[in-house]
């Protein structure tokens, strides 16, 4: 077998191991919260009686173990079961949810990534001159804000005073393509801002690395235009520690907006799972928690093979 | 609006302004002529009367909404999901902002003289949204879900006293253990809404008499709603031909989305920011005086609040101007150590307020011979807004009167299990309910599941009942006096404020009508409520 299809079969494998052990921890780490989920549904208007017959109908007296297993049985055939608070589907509910946030994250990528790595060539091109110094300046301060605050002032701006973009950014179904990007416009600002100084300091310090190299000089001695050199000879040398953390940031922008989807009431993934967390409803904590760690395993595997693939050292092991 | 506009908007009603007049000097404060046009017509209307206008999209902007809510009533626990099942369904009678009884699906209410049996005479040829005549037997099938040994129903403990329930004809019974004069107001509880067969076979389906029905439900995010054109109460109720409820449980979130017109009403504003929402030229901030409470509640079976000295000394050491002051901002009043408010009916208004004195405080607490190990308070935010920031004065006033008040922070999540009625101190919040009978017997009786001050006192227990059976209103409420002046001396609450329910409308709503009973007009504006210009 070609060592790289061993290499991604070996990763895969351990990305299911991982998985598993993910969902044992999410299980184990719900049980360990206080209260169940019946009290957490009848809140202060609990009685011993009500409580009981809730208990009973939703199952939970049955030991936590044959829960897991129950719940991890129905998971391997693609069951993901029904929420306890509510009784809808799971597997329905979060396919939307879902969608929802990878719309959100895809448009703050396509928006920040082609910027960020814009920025950062400009600023090794312009290095310790007036343009790289404002770039990083400014990405520095907005990765700074939290990215709450950055929100309410793009909301107070552009929305209140300005009447541009809509402040709540709930999306559905039947909007159109250009209604939701009206509505998520405010949000992808927001998120652009927050990964994009991440970003660009990392392709300026890899392509500042390289472009102490000797075949650099070489190249310039040659007499070949500063873009040109940073374009053909830096960057694809650059691409390894560029993709990483490319990959955490696109990593982040799923499984980590959830501050973001609470401003501006954005129906994603994390305002689902915190919601469930708060009601301990197992089962649909477990399914977010796995996709989550199945985004982050997944965007970890394409930046390793990326890496490699970039190199030929690493393409053609000896 | 700001001061200044209102009083002109009033000088206009008064006829001591022109219309002209009111316009021009609206311009000089940089409102438009169109808006000044709406304010003064809002303004006509701002009581609840003017003529309604029928037809639109109203949009409700409301926090208390999760992705976990079902349409079931049973479990029903937060405002967002009210909303939806005021919207679908209705009850047996409501109370009206008056405190009156409101007949909905009963059309008359009537009781034995002893008060134990309650006959309520239901209404004819109203129909539920699947087209079927709603029926006695439909409510009798109601009361029994949220009654019956299965029962996982949030209104469970207000349906202990009934002995027996039953259909007659037109009627449908209620037999009671003990008498009681205020049982109608019980069946105003909002998780009985009235169901066909009872919503057993499915209680979330959202099928009722109310005037829309539910035609988008995504949890968490938005509730849409249609109105029905069979609706029997047409003329006082369902003026928008839609409505979308939006959940924004971020406080910003929802102030920015009324600011910017994507809502015409939302509930809960943030009292820190409602005096600068109000200047905002399209929109009013309304707020009501309510019954609801932010308490620090004391175990009376546990020392050291068993010595009614220490109780005394806290009671006194706590500064309530400065709480109403600083923790609602002027949004709310002062209480007096019993769950009661003049916003309840027989309130006895001639009880004395307890004030603030460092002296007493430390009087009592001398007297009490307590060993000055730190007394224990258990906080979190999750208990109401501002719940920490309320317990740092107080523990400050506290020291003041060399009182030691330890404060221990403790996590939102599961307070409501862990902390509150488990631990001997800590904070909470009740919301209120319509009649006294009702907030004593859930919280006050000695047999409550939610005695969380554990109160265990015969005589008062004695007093509930006996008012419970008087229907001659003068006696009840010298014992329900009697009742507030003990508490007020020797209970485990400490009640330093009554909360307003503030909230936020737009001028382009109509009929709106403050109603203490709850926020946003008891959770009905969406259904009473018209949009101008639709």
């Amino acid at each position: 077998m070609h060592p790289i299809l061993k290499l991604i079969a070996q990763r895969v494998a351990l990305g299911l191991m991982l998985l598993f052990a993910a969902s044992i921890l999410i299980f184990g780490g719900t049980m360990m919260l206080p209260g169940d989920v019946a009290q957490q549904i009848l809140g202060q208007s609990a009685t011993p009686q009500s409580l009981a017959n809730l208990r009973e109908s939703l199952g939970l007296n049955e030991p936590a173990i044959s829960r897991y297993f129950s719940w991890l049985g129905g998971f391997l055939q693609g069951d993901l079961g029904t929420a306890l608070t509510n009784g809808r589907d799971i597997g329905e509910s979060i396919s939307g949810r879902l969608g929802n946030t990878l719309f959100l994250a895809f448009w703050a990528a396509v928006i920040s990534v082609p910027l960020a790595i814009f920025l950062g060539l400009l600023a090794v091109r312009y290095k310790d001159r007036i343009p790289d110094k404002l770039i990083s300046a400014v990405t520095l301060t907005t990765i700074s804000i939290p990215e709450f605050m950055i929100g309410y002032v793009l909301i107070y701006w552009i929305s209140i005073k300005l009447g541009w973009f809509s402040s709540v950014a709930i999306i559905n179904d039947s909007m159109t393509l250009g209604q939701k990007l009206n509505a998520i416009a405010i949000p992808v600002m927001v998120l652009t801002l927050v990964v994009l100084a991440h970003m660009m300091r990392m392709t300026r310090a890899a392509i500042l690395n390289v472009m102490q190299s000797a075949y650099i000089e070489t190249a310039e001695l040659k007499g070949m235009g500063m873009l040109k050199i940073i374009r053909k000879h830096a960057f694809p040398n650059a691409i390894a520690p560029i993709v990483n953390v490319v990959m955490l940031n696109l990593a982040y922008l799923v499984v980590g907006v959830v501050v973001v989807e609470v401003v501006f009431a954005y129906p994603g993934m994390g305002q689902y799972l915190v919601d469930h967390v708060a009601k301990r409803d197992v089962p649909v904590v477990q399914a977010c928690g796995l996709i989550f760690a199945a985004v982050y395993i997944g965007l970890n595997l394409i930046a390793d093979i990326v890496s490699i693939l970039a190199n030929p050292r690493l393409r053609h092991p000896k | 609006m700001n001061d200044q506009l209102k009083s002109m908007t009033a000088d206009v009603a008064k006829g001591t302004m022109t219309r002209r007049e009111f316009v021009g000097r609206a311009a000089a404060l940089g409102v438009t002529a169109a808006v000044a046009n709406t304010m003064l017509a809002n303004s006509a209307q701002a009581d609840g009367h003017g003529t309604p206008v029928r037809g639109g999209m109203m949009r409700i902007g409301s926090s208390g909404g999760e992705s976990t809510n079902t349409q079931d009533p049973a479990l029903t626990a937060s405002e967002a999901p009210l909303n939806n099942i005021r919207a679908w369904g209705e009850l047996l009678v409501e109370v009206d902002a008056k405190g009156e009884l409101d007949y909905r699906m009963a059309e008359s209410v009537e009781a034995s003289a002893d008060a134990k049996q309650w006959v309520f005479k239901i209404r004819k040829g109203i129909p539920f949204s699947n087209g079927k005549d709603m029926t006695p037997d439909d409510v009798l099938k109601t009361m029994q879900r949220h009654s019956n040994e299965e029962s996982k129903s949030g209104a469970l403990g207000i349906m202990k006293g009934i002995s027996e329930m039953k259909v007659d004809g037109d009627n449908f019974i209620v037999n009671l253990d003990t008498p009681n004069a205020d049982l109608p107001f019980l069946m105003a509880d909002y998780h009985l809404m009235i169901q066909p067969g009872g919503g057993m076979d499915d209680p979330g389906a959202a099928i009722g008499t109310g005037a829309y029905t539910l035609e988008i439900d995504e949890p968490g995010v938005r509730h849409a709603f249609k109105r029905r054109d069979d609706y029997w109460d047409a003329d006082n109720r369902g003026f928008a031909d839609e409505i979308e409820q939006l959940v924004l449980n971020d406080a910003t979130a929802r102030t920015a989305a009324l600011q910017s017109g994507q809502v015409h009403i939302i509930n809960r504003v943030d009292p820190k920011v409602a005096a600068l929402l109000d200047r905002a030229p399209n929109l009013r901030v309304e707020s009501v005086a309510g019954r609801g409470h932010y308490v620090f509640i004391a175990h009376k079976d546990t020392a050291p609040f068993d010595n009614n000295d220490v109780m005394l000394a806290l009671k006194y050491a706590i500064n309530r101007d400065e709480m109403v002051d600083k923790i609602l901002r002027g949004y709310g009043t002062k209480g007096n150590d019993m769950p009661i408010n003049a916003a309840y009916p027989l309130f006895d208004d001639t009880i004395p307020q307890r004030e603030h004195s460092i002296e007493k405080a430390k009087e009592h607490y001398a007297k009490s011979g307590h060993d000055g190990s730190p007394i224990v308070l258990r906080v979190s935010d999750g208990a109401f807004p501002g719940a920490v920031d309320a317990a740092a004065l107080f523990q400050q006033s506290a020291q003041a009167a060399g009182i030691p008040l330890e404060i221990k922070r403790e996590p939102n999540d599961g307070y409501w299990s862990e902390v509150w009625n488990v631990q001997p101190f800590c904070a909470s919040y009740w919301g209120g309910r319509p009649v006294q009978d009702q907030m004593y017997s859930t919280a006050y009786l000695s047999t409550a599941d939610w005695n969380d001050t554990r109160w265990k006192r015969p005589e008062f227990d004695e007093m509930l009942n006996a008012a419970k059976a008087e229907l001659d209103n003068a006696k009840r409420k010298e014992i329900y006096s009697k009742m507030g002046r003990m508490l007020n001396e020797e209970g485990g609450l400490i009640l330093p404020m009554f909360n307003d329910f503030v909230n936020g409308v737009s001028n382009n709503i109509g009929g709106w009508a403050n109603d203490p009973n709850g926020p946003v007009m008891n959770n009905k504006s969406h259904i009473k409520c018209w949009v101008m210009d639709a």
